[in-house]
């Protein structure tokens, strides 16, 4: 594999193969040293136009697990601020010798864009509202853990909150529906997408009526500037109907698991500390991320050289 | 070799571990993935036999991460590794199906460091095809069988097939 710029991209046997090598790269996290020298030489150059700490982290943590060098670009100190443009910034650090850019944009498709710049591997890190597919890979490891089972057919998965303008939102469909699982969509109508009837999923304006039927309830962040924009009344009504708390966690069932891609809006749709939420999998969706990251980098990395 | 070739390799073999090291009091067994860790089991079963008062510990051990030829070819991951204790001070028999050139025995030298620092560390295999480009020797061979560079050897416990480049096997 070349680039991992979406989740189809990918495709089912990708999806599979990055997840096994995932157990390799966790199985070297637990050691004294976690450090394995599979990417010498290689380069590897973080390029986010948009915050990150989670993202940003675990990728320049799994580069440096595999031995790869890592360059770190910060648009705020960049020469973007004197004009520079997105081609000739991706060309000049090209010339530099770089084998994977890891970009995060504010804009969709970006990441296809940079691949025609560049011989060098693109990993989607987020564009827009359109693809986060590391983040998908990371929750599709992390319930596939949990569970204790590989194939994930007929679990019922609910994602709650901004469908809307959520990347992790769009990656998590196609990757959990490639494992076989039931997805349930619940948000307000403003902040669903168009077209959603083309979606393999079901929708639902109705938290509380799909509590007891979730097996993975996965809760995304409230953007705030979703308020000004008027898609949400008031954040209190939002919190009220969508919002995580004590009721709603006792009214799962007691082998469902709660998820969330962080960071969090605790009072917004975090009611309640997610430590005290027994089935919490938000440490282990961060502390796999790391591992995922590694699989993902070795194995676009690892391809044989084509010259 | 046969099938019943292979499972007395496999039980000399044994007899050879347990008499080289006075017992296995102190040793390991570690399989190389893929090809290694169903002969190391085997092995394991067949010692356990032998020395009934001792149970020897049998892990696993992926060297991809370790090879020196990442990039330059695909490189297909095994499962993650399992080492079953800790291997400082102990004799490590690091087992293989087939040696070769040495490479993947020299990968899995380095990774076996990152579990511990062993008192020495041996080397089992089934077949020993030649062709070598690394000073590394096993301890304990099945069977020595001269190959071409262009021939597959694949081992299983039905037996030992060498398919030549013209399609011929033997």
């Amino acid at each position: 594999m070349k680039h991992l710029r979406s989740i189809s991209e990918l495709g089912a046997e990708g999806l599979s193969r990055i997840l096994k090598l995932t157990e390799s790269m966790a199985e070297i996290n637990t050691r004294a040293v976690p450090k394995v020298p599979a990417l010498r030489g290689k380069t590897v150059v973080s390029l986010f136009f948009e915050d990150s700490t989670r993202t940003r982290l675990s990728f320049e943590t799994a580069a440096k697990r595999l031995s790869a060098e890592t360059m770190n670009f910060s648009v705020s100190t960049s020469s973007v601020n004197k004009g520079e443009s997105l081609r000739d910034t991706i060309e000049t650090i090209t010339d530099m010798g770089v084998d994977a850019f890891v970009v995060r944009h504010k804009s969709v498709g970006v990441p296809w864009q940079i691949s025609q710049w560049t011989n060098a591997s693109i990993v989607n890190a987020g564009d827009g509202a359109h693809q986060h597919p590391t983040q998908a890979l990371v929750d599709c490891f992390t319930v596939r853990e949990a569970l204790g089972k590989q194939d994930l057919s007929g679990l019922n998965l609910t994602i709650v909150g901004d469908i809307k303008h959520s990347r992790v939102a769009r990656s998590n469909i196609h990757a959990f529906s490639m494992l076989g699982a039931n997805i349930t969509l619940v948000a307000p109508p403003t902040l669903l997408p168009l077209n959603i009837e083309h979606w393999p999923v079901k929708v639902s304006n109705d938290l509380d009526a799909v509590l007891a039927s979730t097996d993975v309830l996965y809760m995304l962040r409230l953007q705030s500037e979703r308020m000004a924009q008027g898609l949400v009344p008031s954040l209190h009504e939002y919190s009220t109907r969508y919002g995580l708390d004590e009721k709603r966690v006792a009214a799962l069932q007691s082998s469902a698991v709660v998820m969330h891609p962080g960071p969090m809006n605790r009072g917004v749709e975090m009611l309640i500390d997610p430590s005290d939420i027994p089935n919490s999998l938000i440490h282990r969706q961060v502390t796999n991320g790391v591992s995922v990251r590694m699989a993902v980098l070795f194995d676009l990395l690892s391809v044989e050289e084509l010259s | 070799m046969s099938g019943p070739d292979v499972t007395r390799a496999i039980s000399r073999i044994a007899h050879e571990i347990v008499e080289r090291n006075h017992g296995i009091e102190n040793v390991v067994l570690v399989g190389l993935q893929r090809g290694g860790t169903w002969i190391a089991e085997a092995l394991g079963e067949r010692i356990s036999a032998i020395e009934p008062n001792f149970a020897v510990p049998v892990g696993s051990l992926d060297p991809t991460m370790y090879r020196d030829d990442i990039g330059l070819r695909p490189v297909v991951a095994g499962s993650a590794s399992h080492i079953p204790c800790d291997i400082t001070g102990a004799t490590v028999v690091l087992i293989d199906d087939v040696l070769y050139t040495g490479r993947t025995v020299r990968a899995a030298l380095e990774g076996l460091n990152n579990f511990g620092r062993p008192h020495a560390v041996q080397l089992a295999v089934l077949v020993d095809r030649g062709h070598r480009e690394l000073p590394i020797r096993p301890d304990y061979v099945g069977k020595n069988m001269p190959t071409q560079t262009t021939d597959e050897v694949d081992v299983s416990a039905d037996g030992v097939i060498v398919t030549s480049a013209s399609g011929a096997a033997s």
